[in-house]
């Protein structure tokens, strides 16, 4: 690991000047920042750690019926707060679908947002990558692609993004509070990472020194709570990257579907919202033929960017899984195995 | 560059100064202080050998800079017995035979005692296995260490039940 100067700053404004300087780097629970550095594909001169900075550990809920979460929430926190859990089942499950308990208990709200793709070539240094050295070459185009993108992708990156909390996030219109070197504002959270075109080692909207200090939920999310779920496919059971998820979400009145907000995950750079597939939910009756047609209009710009023609089916099939779930209601309770379809005891089909 | 630190480890405050930055967690722990409980494995989270408790949470040690936790309260694995009383999870992990070569023991039992604390996993197997997820064994012992750790959950669990009849 390259040295690095190591800073704790006593304000937000401290923060952004410090992390303005080129090969500045924020740390918040470092889960994935120190393992890009041990590894040597980030490189950062300076670490500016936010993971103490005052107030940004809060949640609070907004006078409209939104929560703001703090940069700085645990991801752990954020799932098992009572509240969060009641008015957002499907992003408490997302977030713990997602790593292992030991590393949920590290990460924040901030970095999960901000995590980088897990793409192998990526990962291995010795491997030409776009993203981690812009003009490169991507080695995943021709390497081992069946986890690669099948939407959004160019011909310089083919690389997902490995979040399930940012799905269920984009699906419910998220927006993130940032505070940078011309004050604060704010993006939503679809609007957040970017699509790679021809500049992959561009991720997201933020420019140097900008800092997430919060995350919005709008009131408007929480009519949606009593059907939503995430819905997550694995190479194994639990401690994995999504395959493909989907995160759905409805609004049903008098057995109609009023409103339907729907994203996928593990499809595309960012997490990916379906509204072409939302408007044909919205006004019809619950069932297996308007998922189905939902979900062939959320791949139908689809294609496959190496060996990875099956993920498209699949997202349908785990689009019309979700569907299904959310439209059942919400559990009581989260799941044994947060998001899974599948159960570790011998004999049950399906635990979600 | 400030890299003083002071950490309570297993209930004793340790004064130190760190030669670098780098220092993570976990190698402060085998190198300096000499408690060598807490393994190595993989040293990028993805194993969970490293797990220790910092201010009563399970987390993995190998990503945790030292210098980023000054101040913390820190239980490793030499800090879970009582002298020679073996805590109930180290008792419960040699009755069920949750190990066979032991690497990953002390992450197994300070995973087990976060979990047990986050008070999510109940004494309901799936949620056992799910909740110990981070942990690896390459022996394969895990029916024994999801046996060890619902063994001493169900008797918390009797205990609480005990006190509020």
């Amino acid at each position: 690991m390259k040295t690095f100067d190591y800073i704790r700053p006593a304000s937000i404004a401290e923060a952004v000047a410090a992390a303005t300087e080129p090969g500045a780097a924020y740390l918040a629970g470092g889960t994935n920042l120190l393992d890009l550095m041990k590894g040597g594909i980030t490189r950062p001169s300076r670490l500016v750690d936010v993971s103490r900075l005052p107030g940004l550990d809060r949640i609070e809920h907004l006078p409209d019926g939104g929560i703001r979460i703090g940069a700085q929430v645990r991801n752990a926190d954020l799932a098992h707060d009572p509240d969060f859990a009641r008015y957002h089942p499907a992003i408490a499950e997302a977030l713990l679908s997602g790593a292992s308990a030991q590393l949920r208990n590290a990460a924040t709200v901030g970095g999960n947002l901000l995590q980088r793709t897990r793409c192998g070539y990526f990962y291995d240094v010795a491997s030409a990558c776009n993203k981690r050295e812009p003009g490169a070459g991507c080695d995943a185009r021709d390497g081992e692609n069946r986890l690669h993108a099948v939407l959004g992708w160019s011909e310089a990156c083919i690389a997902t993004h490995p979040s399930d909390f940012c799905v269920p996030l984009v699906a419910l219109d998220a927006v993130v509070e940032i505070e940078g070197r011309t004050g604060w504002r704010e993006v939503a959270v679809e609007a957040l990472h970017c699509l790679p075109g021809d500049t992959p080692a561009r991720e997201s909207a933020l420019e140097p020194g900008d800092l997430i200090v919060a995350l919005r939920l709008p009131g408007e999310a929480r009519a949606f709570s009593a059907h939503q779920r995430y819905l997550k496919v694995r190479e194994r059971t639990s401690y994995a990257f999504a395959i493909v998820s989907a995160a759905a979400a409805l609004r049903i009145e008098q057995g109609t579907i009023r409103d339907a907000r729907l994203a996928l995950g593990g499809v595309a750079a960012k997490p990916w919202r379906a509204r072409a597939a939302e408007d044909i939910l919205q006004g019809a009756r619950p069932g297996p033929d308007a998922y189905r047609r939902a979900a062939e209009a959320a791949l139908a710009g689809a294609k496959p960017s190496g060996d990875n023609q099956f993920k498209i089916e699949l997202a349908q099939r785990i689009l019309v899984r979700a569907l299904t779930l959310a439209a059942a209601g919400t559990p009581a309770r989260v799941a044994a195995l947060p998001a899974s379809p599948f159960s570790t005891l011998p004999g049950a089909l399906i635990d979600a | 560059m400030n890299l003083s630190i002071s950490l309570t480890v297993n209930g004793v405050r340790r004064d130190l100064e760190l030669e670098d930055p780098r220092v993570t967690l976990l190698d402060l722990l085998r190198e300096r202080l000499h408690l060598t409980g807490t393994k190595k494995g993989c040293d990028r989270g993805q194993c969970g050998a490293c797990t220790v408790l910092v201010d009563g949470r399970r987390i993995n040690s190998c990503l945790a800079l030292a210098i980023s936790h000054d101040g913390a309260d820190v239980l490793t694995i030499e800090g879970v017995a009582r002298g020679d009383q073996l805590h109930p999870l180290q008792a419960a992990f040699i009755a069920h035979d949750g190990f066979q070569c032991g690497f990953c023991t002390p992450g197994q039992i300070m995973s087990a005692l976060g979990l047990i604390r986050e008070g999510q996993a109940d004494d309901d197997p799936e949620r056992v296995r799910e909740g110990m997820s981070g942990n690896l064994c390459r022996c394969g012992a895990y029916s024994g260490i999801t046996d060890a750790v619902l063994e001493v959950q169900q008797s918390l669990n009797d205990a609480n039940q005990r006190r509020s009849a």
